[in-house]
């Protein structure tokens, strides 16, 4: 198997799995032509990161994306939660195989997605996504 | 004898696992080598090592095994042995088959191949190979079943097409496809015709003769033979380039060394399983329709790929279960013991899902959601129950967390609305 033992831990024991009840953001990223979609839901209270859900289609290294992204902005504010990056998603899963170092973009951007929609709702500017291109090819595959 | 390499098998696996039970499901993959089969081979690695070129009587014994191997592949092909060649592979056949036949035929202006979208990637790559090459290569679309219209390769042909070569039967989803009536075509429009046979030798009856096939790739890991080996049925008279360039091996056609151990082990193993046909495909057909139907009862929205049972190799099943992905699918299959592949693309290291699949008109999400459970020798009726105790749980469990799967229900609730 080419994943860590931290990647088959929270694939098998995915943590923060679920929705939220009138949620303060929700946000989704991929699409089920390229097999993954995570969909990722915030409780934000005084500019924190009170809790936080996921529920991810995908393979094993969505999941275990979704899960330590979710683990590592928990009770974060919302601008560390922000700037989150794919690669400190992947570096605390002890690295992901390179043809799924996607998967941890996704769930950097399903939490974007998530907190510009938290922004919006708040009357608030929502912030620029900045650009994967070189990870993310595959999304636009079979476009 | 039948129950060793199983006990073998579990034994290997105990102490790394907290499941005892292992249950492998992907002899479409491959297939364990029989005991009998390893049995048959072990004395060509070792007092038996005469290479067959030499002419002393030290090596007339593997001349010997050789011919009688040809003739085991032969008597199950309804060939004769002078027109089997052993190559080391069933990949390697099929290159051979394609560029073989171009590379004579082209000169009389036939460059034309058909063959259809749901070839093994052998065929399919070497196609490609070719339409590099400058040669023309027609895919022919399939049924939502996997199965060729005749209509369509009726259509398809020109006063160019050199070969038509039409898998037996298809490795993901099984369907067996209407190979007498393609052959008859063939022949009476002068076609050379290959198929790709390698999912379906010692499993399925066949007959190079009432079939009208000039070409057939076989490979023994497949039936219970080792891996390394293949066949090519090469009907008398049929003149193609050869592939491999070297010695006189096989009567000048395919040059190496033989793999004896391998030839008399591939030759061991077809009769064998062919023997055994009339007695396994029943019993075997009846497990899968056994595992068929209690997937589809537990399983809500689950779809079976492929033909019905009866038009599809006895041992293949192939679902899709919309809302998962496969290669969680196989991840949670795993750490139950059980061993079984996908078409979903995170698996195989490719960006797209199968071919096969997306070729009988899945969509994207069904083909990601797929599962393919082969089945062989020593898979039991206590090995499905089991299966059918742990896989619906793991479809519920993962569907539960995935947002296509809401979306999937809503979109049934608003149709019903």
């Amino acid at each position: 198997m080419a994943y860590s033992e931290k990647v088959l831990d929270h694939f098998q024991n995915p943590r923060n799995v679920g929705e939220i009840e009138n949620p303060d953001g929700v946000g989704q990223a991929g699409n089920p032509k390229c097999g993954d979609i995570m969909k990722i839901y915030l409780r934000v209270k005084d500019d924190r990161i009170e809790d936080i859900k996921f529920k991810t289609f995908g393979c094993a290294s969505a999941i275990a994306s979704s899960s330590m992204a979710t683990e590592l902005v928990k009770g974060k504010t919302v601008e560390e939660a922000w700037n989150l990056t794919n690669k400190a998603v992947a570096e605390a899963l002890d690295g992901l195989p390179p043809v799924k170092m996607h998967c941890s973009v996704l769930a950097e951007e399903a939490i974007h997605a998530a907190i510009n929609d938290y922004l919006k709702r708040q009357g608030l500017p929502t912030r620029e996504e900045e650009s994967h291109d070189e990870l993310v090819d595959h999304h636009v595959h079979h476009e | 004898m039948a129950g060793q390499w199983r006990n073998e098998f579990k034994n290997s696996r105990k102490g790394q696992s907290e499941m005892s039970r292992q249950v492998y499901l992907d002899y479409a993959a491959t297939t364990y080598t029989a005991p009998e089969v390893v049995e048959a081979m072990a004395p060509y690695f070792t007092e038996s090592f005469g290479n067959p070129s030499s002419i002393y009587s030290f090596s007339d014994r593997n001349r010997k095994a050789m011919t009688k191997a040809r003739e085991q592949v032969a008597a199950v092909l309804g060939a004769s042995q002078d027109e089997i060649f052993f190559t080391g592979s069933g990949t390697e056949s099929d290159n051979w088959a394609l560029k073989g036949t171009v590379w004579k035929l082209a000169a009389k202006g036939k460059d034309h191949i058909i063959t259809t979208k749901i070839e093994h990637h052998a065929i399919l790559h070497t196609g490609e190979f070719l339409q590099r090459q400058g040669y023309d290569v027609t895919y022919l679309p399939v049924d939502e079943e996997g199965r060729v219209r005749l209509e369509d390769l009726k259509k398809a042909v020109t006063d160019r097409t050199a070969l038509v070569s039409i898998m037996f039967a298809n490795n993901e989803i099984g369907t067996i496809q209407p190979i007498a009536e393609i052959g008859a075509f063939c022949r009476e429009r002068g076609i050379l015709f290959h198929t790709d046979a390698v999912q379906a030798v010692a499993h399925v009856p066949i007959d190079v003769q009432a079939m009208n096939i000039d070409m057939l790739s076989l490979s023994a890991h497949k039936f219970y033979g080792p891996k390394g080996i293949g066949a090519m049925y090469l009907r008398k008279g049929t003149r193609i380039e050869n592939f491999i360039h070297g010695g006189g091996q096989e009567k000048g056609r395919r040059a190496s060394t033989e793999n004896v151990a391998g030839i008399v082990g591939l030759g061991k193993a077809i009769e064998q399983t062919a023997s055994r046909m009339a007695e396994s495909a029943p019993r075997i057909t009846t497990l899968r329709d056994m595992l068929v139907d209690g997937v589809m009862k537990a399983v809500p929205h689950a779809k079976l790929n492929g033909a019905p049972s009866g038009e599809r190799l006895p041992n293949n099943a192939n679902f899709s279960f919309v809302g998962i992905e496969g290669e969680t699918m196989l991840l949670d299959l795993d750490r139950a013991g059980i061993y079984g592949s996908t078409g979903s693309a995170c698996s195989s290291g490719s960006l797209d899902p199968s071919h096969v699949l997306m070729a009988i008109g899945l969509s994207h999400e069904q083909a990601h959601g797929s599962l393919r459970l082969t089945l062989g020798e020593e898979t039991t009726g206590e090995d499905i129950r089991y299966v059918l105790s742990v896989l619906p749980d793991i479809v519920a469990q993962r569907r539960a967390m995935s947002p296509l799967w809401e979306d999937y229900l809503k979109g049934l609730q608003k149709e019903s609305r």
